[in-house]
């Protein structure tokens, strides 16, 4: 019953709080000296940048990424009880959830759009991908024309799903899609036979795969239907936070710490089951952090819409 | 078919889900503390001889009773902090919360359906009662809290109880917004180790001890309920 | 509020946004009637057992109602799409997946029909068991076997005193039919999420979906309390009352 005790403490505790706030900080930064917590948004099932370990403790690239940042708010802040809170989003609430200050900052696997970027902010790239499908090795299934009058199972919310839906308009494919919640699902539809292909960033499908109970059972295939650079979301109009997240970020880039971070990650035996995703670091990816960025990419992959 | 059922899984799982059960009991705790407050208000706007005070809450039970709760949970989940913030007129105003947003949706809903059985359960206490504490000299905060509630309630108790069991199972959606209750943390492991027969049929399992223990006894109680009265 | 997104062309499918909007309400309108039929039926089925006097036919319309109505909806929406398929035999489950024809929407269909029928079963006991008696001992006096004592006095009473709580069931099914889009059934709430986040017009569209289910509300509300004034048991005031 600790969430019940917590209800009544933070009702007296808000009462308390309001008011009494140092006067310095504005925006993102005051809400997080005044509520003495700074809440970060996660994933269930973005391996290997935002998920679930064995404990159910959120993990990954993005979430370590976070944590640094966590880590600076509180030096600049000189808060050392400031506390960390995890929030489970998922590609549908994440940007309602961030806009409506329910998380401070969202560490998952989100694209960069120039879309989102009307309603939330970026911080510098810190991944590069983009949309392929996976489908079953004996499924006959060699590129996206193959998927012509199939079902298709997508992710609601992502820019993957828009990029396929743009392709199968342009292309009238006329594929039946079957939409899930979270990219788990999704993969489970192919695994269970439901769908025969599922569009996703390719690094999420590596990660999804390997996690799968037969690897070898899939392919990843096709060629980039989109391009998907990936960013920590904040909240817009916020100059002084995002300039100590894009701070830190971009001092992670320069210290080359980001590299022990990658290779943690991406090129070492991860939980929950300890496989090594074996990605090393793509051409595009070490642009990004040379030169750091927050450009973000069109609402429909490649295709006009 | 059974053959790779898998009892590791849920083993491993356990201290997840209760964590999600904790939650999900929680949340059905407070909602109907809430909702009952909250539906008693409302039942005495709407039986008040006041236009002004029963339209708003008549118009207000008959919306909320006309939609999913899904929609609800959905309204009260992103619209509300937006409503926080442009109240307050403070853009980062910080957020109530995911566990209290879903908290006040649960409310919110539960407390149109709470009004119904409580107004009911008011127009079942004889008018005599009213009269007669109005005689003893009771004015009407005295009359209602002292002698129409507690007989109401007496009477509504088996069938508040049979909505609040209604409600644990209804608590099972906050799973649309993502958030870790008991069927969120099931679902969360189902998906994630690919387990979804053993993960499901496990949870069914547990609903379903558990909401037909409560309801088993919710019947008994009605029983010497019935009892007491004839 | 700005409600001219409706008018804009949508982001697939060829249409304007408002086609989704409909679109979303043809699928409610369609779970929850075509899941309001196996509901009715079965329920009716149901309700008569639990009132027989052979105990090997009550029994199991008891332990159906039991089981269906201790499980959460969203449950077993989900043990319907996604454990029956993996437990049945291999060839059925693959049917089931890949070969049947729009497979969540049959799915949410049979699953809101299979909980609701539970539902229906007790109003439809509730109202036999709310006749005296006397009736039943009387029709069975006159020579009447018992199932056309059922036929011909019961059913004929039960059903015209519970119009009222079968109105809030067949609502609740309507109501219940959104938790068809967990399974990824586009009915009229997954469509508004959905124009949301195509649109950010959270608001607007939310909204629109109110009122749209607010209305369907009100039209068999009113249709209902005409039916139920026309069918009206002389002598009877007011029905079983239900939730």
């Amino acid at each position: 019953m600790k969430r019940i005790t917590s209800l009544f403490l933070a009702l007296f505790a808000g009462a308390a709080f309001s008011g009494a706030a140092v006067a310095q900080e504005s925006g993102t930064l005051k809400k997080i000296r005044d509520t003495g917590v700074i809440k970060i948004g996660h994933r269930d099932a973005s391996i290997p940048f935002s998920y679930l370990d064995e404990k159910q403790r959120p993990i990954g690239y993005g979430v370590d990424i976070c944590l640094k940042i966590a880590d600076a708010v509180q030096a600049q802040l000189k808060m050392p009880n400031l506390k960390v809170e995890f929030v489970p989003v998922t590609s549908q609430t994440r940007i309602p959830i961030l806009t409506g200050g329910n998380i401070d900052l969202e560490c998952g696997s989100t694209t960069n759009s120039i879309e989102r970027q009307k309603q939330v902010a970026f911080a510098p790239t810190y991944f590069m991908t983009g949309t392929k499908i996976i489908v079953k090795k004996n499924s006959g299934i060699k590129g996206y024309d193959d998927l012509k009058g199939k079902t298709v199972v997508i992710t609601q919310g992502t820019t993957n799903e828009r990029a396929m839906k743009a392709y199968n308009d342009e292309k009238k494919l006329g594929i039946n899609f079957i939409p899930a919640k979270d990219h788990a699902e999704s993969f489970l539809a192919v695994e269970t036979g439901r769908a025969v292909a599922f569009p996703m960033d390719d690094i999420l499908l590596f990660g999804l795969r390997a996690s799968a109970r037969n690897p070898d059972d899939y392919v990843i295939l096709g060629e980039f239907l989109s391009d998907d650079p990936y960013g920590i979301m904040m909240r817009r109009d916020d100059a002084e936070f995002k300039k100590l997240v894009d701070d830190t970020v971009i001092g992670l880039y320069k210290s080359g710490e980001i590299n022990k971070i990658y290779t943690k990650w991406f090129q070492s035996k991860i939980p929950p089951r300890g496989i090594n995703l074996n990605f090393p670091m793509s051409d595009a990816l070490k642009q990004a952090i040379k030169n750091p960025n927050d450009t973000g990419v069109g609402a429909c992959g490649k295709m006009k819409c | 078919m059974f053959s790779d059922f898998d009892f590791e899984v849920i083993v491993s799982a356990l201290p997840f889900l209760w964590e999600g059960m904790m939650f999900s009991l929680g949340l059905t705790l407070l909602a109907m503390l809430g909702g009952i407050f909250l539906g008693t208000l409302l039942a005495l706007m709407r039986l008040s001889p006041f236009k002004i005070l029963s339209y708003p809450a008549g118009a207000y039970v008959n919306l909320i009773r006309s939609i999913p709760l899904i929609l609800v949970i959905f309204w009260f989940y992103f619209l509300i902090p937006i409503a926080v913030k442009n109240i307050s007129g403070n853009p980062y105003a910080a957020g109530i919360g995911p566990f209290y947003s879903a908290l006040i949706a649960f409310t919110m809903f539960e407390a149109a359906y709470y009004c119904e059985i409580i107004r009911a359960g008011i127009q079942s206490v004889p008018r005599g009662q009213v009269h007669a504490a109005y005689a003893l000299g009771l004015n009407y905060r005295q009359a209602t809290t002292l002698v129409i509630l507690p007989q109401a309630f007496r009477n509504m108790i088996p069938i508040l109880l049979t909505t609040s069991i209604i409600l644990f199972q209804d608590t099972s959606l906050v799973y649309v917004v993502g958030l870790t209750d008991f069927m969120g943390a099931a679902s969360k492991i189902a998906r994630r180790d690919g387990r979804l027969v053993e993960l499901y049929l496990f949870a069914a399992l547990i609903y379903f001890i558990i909401c037909f223990t409560a309801s088993y006894f919710v019947k008994r109680l009605q029983a010497r309920y019935n009892v007491g009265r004839n | 509020m700005d409600f001219s997104f409706l008018n804009q062309p949508a982001f697939s499918g060829g249409g304007v946004y408002l086609d989704w909007v409909i679109s979303g309400v043809k699928w409610t309108l369609l779970v929850s009637v075509l899941g309001w039929i196996i509901a009715f039926s079965m329920g009716s089925v149901l309700g008569v057992l639990r009132t027989s006097p052979v105990w090997w036919l009550r029994a199991p319309a008891t332990v159906y109602v039991e089981i269906f109505r201790n499980i959460p909806l969203l449950v077993q929406m989900f043990i319907w799409y996604f454990v029956v398929p993996e437990i049945v035999p291999k060839f059925m489950g693959d049917w089931l997946k890949t070969k049947m024809p729009m497979p969540e929407f049959w799915n949410a269909v049979l699953c809101l029909g299979f909980y609701t029928a539970s539902r229906v079963a007790e109003q439809v006991r509730s109202g036999i068991q709310s006749i005296p008696r006397g009736q039943t001992n009387a029709a069975l006096a006159m020579g009447l076997t018992l199932p056309q004592a059922y036929r011909h006095v019961l059913l004929p009473m039960a059903y015209r005193i519970i119009i009222p709580p079968m109105t809030t069931e067949f609502l609740t099914i309507f109501k219940n039919s959104s938790v068809a889009l967990t399974i990824g059934v586009l009915e009229l709430t997954a469509q508004a999420r959905q124009i949301s986040e195509y649109t950010f017009r959270t608001f607007e569209i939310f909204i629109i979906a109110t009122i749209i289910y607010a209305l369907i509300t009100l039209t068999v509300t009113f249709s209902m309390r005409w039916l139920e004034h026309r069918a009206r048991v002389p002598g009877y005031i007011g029905g079983a009352s239900g939730k």
